[in-house]
């Protein structure tokens, strides 16, 4: 049989964990981290979600073809949000060069008035 | 009792292909649940990073104590959901019955409180874009955007959670009439995967939607 | 095989076992679920073709022959929604995948068969909803949907058309799916994963594009059909939102869709090319990872369809240079086959013909992509005619060409019969003289200056339009004439034995057609794949 039964002790300790984790996340918030809240947040979130993908969902135990689908899935998702957030913020990065406004004030004075 | 012939389906040769295939099926469609959610959490990420201020603001308006209560609610239900597919693994029926019981109870209260008391909650507070919003305060466009993604997010949630409670009274019905034993429970050990998904989703959803912007 | 055996096949085969309608709309068998969707998409490739001959009618004046504007917009809608995900997208994988992965992996089944028909009951589903919107009036967004003129602005069937699509979307999930287990875990006895066909590898890297893409366009289509609901604002502007947005999530699945459109039919050729040169494949290894290169980094690139929506233009650097990347797994693609003809025994029955035509046309529609990757080039042709022409020459000199050559290498496999290679070999030069008339002054036409989805263009135009509608009505000849000799080969066709092209794969060791469990005995694989060499011996041998 290449199922794996988990002892039942590992789901208490699990368990255990996650609450603890739960309970540390719901009151760091309370804490004024400034940027680092968001950060703290979001890796205890993936903790808790570790630990139930490796002893609930048994991904420990599994053949590694299983974490591979995962961890494709978290690779495409993460191209997804990184290419996508890079567009949005990359959008007014740079002003105009500066040569061009020097080109245009010579050619047309008055439309650089209304220049950025 | 079944004999052992009809456990394996005729395109496999025998349980253990059986076993992996369904296995490695439910984590591909897992994946696939992953993008669909992914797709939100993409469109989350873009407003929550235009318009922080506004999101922060729109995360105070929700009870970060019921959301905590919630996810504490939904941990728990995958404990009772890993105890099911242990008992179905054991061959214990009792002890699967209960577990699929409790899994199903602790989902309900999870649905009963998100639906009967923080959405009506929001409803009557006028938080709800397109149906009831009013609130007035700076940039409620995009106050109104989070709210957008909150019942967005946490209604796609709530729907994956519907769908499961479905699965589970039919495999609650299959339990009863003792359909699973220890040679045939691949059924519950793959809603298991299903069940602890959807609680992963939700352990993202807690911190991003209830706890931004810290509350001191 | 004698010519004088009576056309009745004796043994029990997965044709002839059970003639009910219910054995049919109840099977699990792959091979009849491969016919249900053959059926299905000959007809919607029928719908969609109704409105493209309608549109280049249309186009046959200046001013518009035919319909309105407004119409103008239903019909090319309807034609790219139909073509792309009801006819494009299903076609080799649901037709071709569902029939031949399983024989070519030595299985009896795919993995989940019921699953399987659940999937061809979704699509139905899907194209009932998209088929009730052309009658109830149509939709006009374009393929596209963008945002906010779905959003906002539009008065049409754009939520049956979303949904439509949506529905469909979890067919394509659900078989990439099957054939993604399946091929991990139902490969025969020796057949490690470099003794695969390239068919099986192209199956597999379409299907990690099902499963990692179709999900995004499934929630953006989601998102278009509540924010037409609730109005909230997602797409808005005037709310905050970003109507790009949209387009990111759009395209982050519709780019990789467009190589889930085209792996599949060059893993037919790959197929093809061997059988009809009685060769090996030049360089299996580089074109079994080439197509998964491709999926891979055709997840990368999507931004090239939005370099002047006011994406950023530093986004636009990056996607145009990563767009110059996914070019080069194709062009190995292209060298291997070439490189598999040099000195091959090269004979020209109707799929080597496909085939053929297949690399030339391909190739041109690759390389015209190149052109519009560059940003700078770009500018001028996007939303142009040129465009038009870039992804026909794909998807039509490409990947039809390969669904045309494959459904007549596989035919004797799936029905026991053999078509007229004569009328055959004549359609298909009627399909690649049509082609070409229809689809090579839509380039100039682009370069021209001539936009894309209007129904009225300036005169200057007149002439290489005239000549495109000329060339479309060859093509629909062409389309036509294999539907006639197909189903005559049915019934009066010559039977077709276990091997009529003398190929090598599994496919060909087990009857035509096949039993319903494909083999009689697990088959035991001991060799690398287009082991034409040892054939060629064994038959002089004989």
């Amino acid at each position: 049989m290449s199922e794996h039964i988990a002892p039942l002790k590992i789901y208490f300790f699990v368990f255990v964990a996650l609450m603890v984790l739960t309970l540390l996340t719901w009151r760091i918030s309370y804490i004024d981290l400034g940027q680092w809240n968001t950060v703290v947040a979001l890796l205890i979130a993936v903790c808790k979600a570790s630990l139930v993908a490796a002893f609930f969902m048994h991904l420990r135990w599994s053949a590694s073809v299983m974490r591979l689908v995962l961890f494709a899935a978290i690779f495409w998702l993460s191209i997804l949000i990184s290419l996508t957030i890079g567009d949005i913020f990359s959008r007014h990065v740079l002003p105009q060069p500066q040569s061009w406004h020097a080109a245009a004030a010579i050619t047309n004075p008055s439309a650089t008035a209304q220049g950025r | 009792m079944h004999n052992s012939q009809a456990v394996v389906a005729e395109q496999f040769d025998d349980r253990v292909q059986q076993h992996e295939a369904a296995s490695l099926g439910m984590w591909i469609f897992l994946a696939t649940e992953i993008m669909f959610f992914g797709g939100l959490f993409t469109g989350y990420t873009v407003y929550r990073n235009l318009y922080t201020t506004a999101f922060e603001t729109g995360s105070h308006l929700l009870n970060a104590r019921i959301g905590a209560l919630n996810t504490a609610i939904l941990i728990a239900s995958s404990l009772t959901m890993a105890l099911a597919v242990h008992s179905a693994q054991t061959g214990k029926r009792a002890k699967l019955i209960f577990f699929i019981i409790s899994t199903m109870c602790l989902g309900a209260a999870f649905l009963l409180i998100k639906f009967f008391f923080e959405w009506t909650h929001d409803y009557a507070e006028g938080f709800v874009p397109g149906l009831h919003f009013t609130y007035a305060g700076p940039h409620a466009s995009h106050v109104a955007l989070f709210m957008c993604f909150y019942f967005i997010m946490t209604g796609v949630h709530a729907l994956h959670m519907v769908a499961g409670e479905g699965v589970l009274t039919v495999l609650l019905i299959m339990a009863w009439r003792g359909r699973f034993n220890q040679e045939r429970y691949n059924a519950i050990e793959m809603m298991g995967l299903y069940w602890h998904f959807v609680d992963i989703v939700w352990i993202f959803l807690f911190p991003l939607l209830y706890l931004l912007g810290a509350r001191f | 095989m004698s010519s004088q055996e009576i056309a009745i096949e004796p043994k029990l085969n997965y044709l002839n076992c059970d003639y009910s309608i219910k054995s049919w709309l109840l099977t699990t068998d792959h091979k009849r679920i491969a016919w249900l969707y053959m059926m299905a998409i000959t007809f919607f490739f029928t719908v969609g073709g109704i409105a493209a001959t309608l549109m280049r009618l249309n186009l046959l004046e200046p001013q518009g022959l035919l319909v309105e504007p407004e119409t103008y917009n239903k019909l090319f809608s309807i034609h790219g929604i139909i073509m792309v995900f009801f006819f494009l997208v299903p076609s080799i994988p649901a037709v071709m995948g569902n029939f031949l992965l399983p024989m070519m992996l030595g299985a009896r089944d795919v993995a989940f068969p019921k699953l399987n028909l659940l999937s061809w009951y979704i699509f139905m589903t899907g194209g009932s909803l998209v088929l009730y919107t052309v009658i109830a009036g149509g939709v006009d967004t374009g393929w596209t949907f963008y945002t906010p003129l779905s959003t906002l602005y539009l008065n049409t069937h754009v939520m049956a058309a979303a949904g439509g699509v949506f529905i469909a979307g979890f067919s394509s999930i659900l078989t990439g799916l099957n054939f993604v287990v399946t091929i991990h875990k139902m490969r025969a006895p020796g057949l490690t994963w470099f003794r695969l066909p390239l068919f099986v590898w192209a199956m597999y890297a379409a299907s990690i594009i099902f499963i990692i893409g179709t999900p995004v366009i499934a929630i953006s289509l989601f998102l278009i059909v509540v924010e037409r609901i609730f109005h909230v604002g997602i797409f808005d502007p005037s709310l905050g939102g970003d109507p790009i947005l949209f387009q990111h999530l759009f395209w982050f699945y519709s780019h990789p869709a467009v190589y889930v459109m085209i792996l599949p039919s060059m893993g037919v050729i790959s197929e093809l090319i061997t059988a009809f040169s009685r060769k090996r494949i030049f360089g299996y290894h580089f074109v079994a990872f080439s197509s998964v290169a491709i999926a891979a980094i055709g997840f990368l690139v999507w931004g090239h369809h939005m370099f002047i929506s006011g994406q950023s233009v530093y986004a636009g650097l990056v996607f145009s240079a990563l767009s110059m990347a996914v070019a080069i797994p194709s062009a190995v693609k292209v060298f291997n086959w070439t490189a598999t003809l040099y000195k091959g025994s090269i004979s020209y029955e109707a799929p080597m013909l496909y085939a053929l035509g297949f690399i030339g046309l391909f190739t041109i529609g690759g390389l015209t992509g190149l052109y519009l990757a560059t940003t700078g080039l770009d500018q001028h042709v996007h939303d142009t005619y040129f465009v038009i022409a870039h992804f026909h020459y794909i998807m039509v000199g490409g990947a039809v060409m390969g669904y045309l050559g494959g459904i007549h290498y596989w035919w004797p496999k799936m029905t026991g019969r053999l078509y007229p290679d004569g009328w055959a070999r004549v359609a298909a030069i009627i399909v690649f003289v049509g082609f070409n008339l229809t689809f090579f002054p839509q380039f100039i036409l682009g370069y021209l200056g001539m936009p894309r989805r209007y129904a009225v263009y300036p005169p200057e135009f007149h002439t290489l339009n005239v000549i495109s509608t000329a060339g479309a009505s060859i093509l629909g000849l062409g389309y036509v004439i294999p539907l006639i000799y197909l189903a005559w080969s049915l019934r009066y066709g010559p039977i077709a034995g276990p091997n009529p092209w003398k190929a090598t794969g599994l496919e060909w060791t087990t009857s035509s057609p096949p039993p319903t469990h494909n083999f009689e005995e697990t088959p035991i694989v001991t060799e690398e794949p287009y082991r034409y060499d040892r054939l060629a011996e064994e038959i002089h041998v004989a």
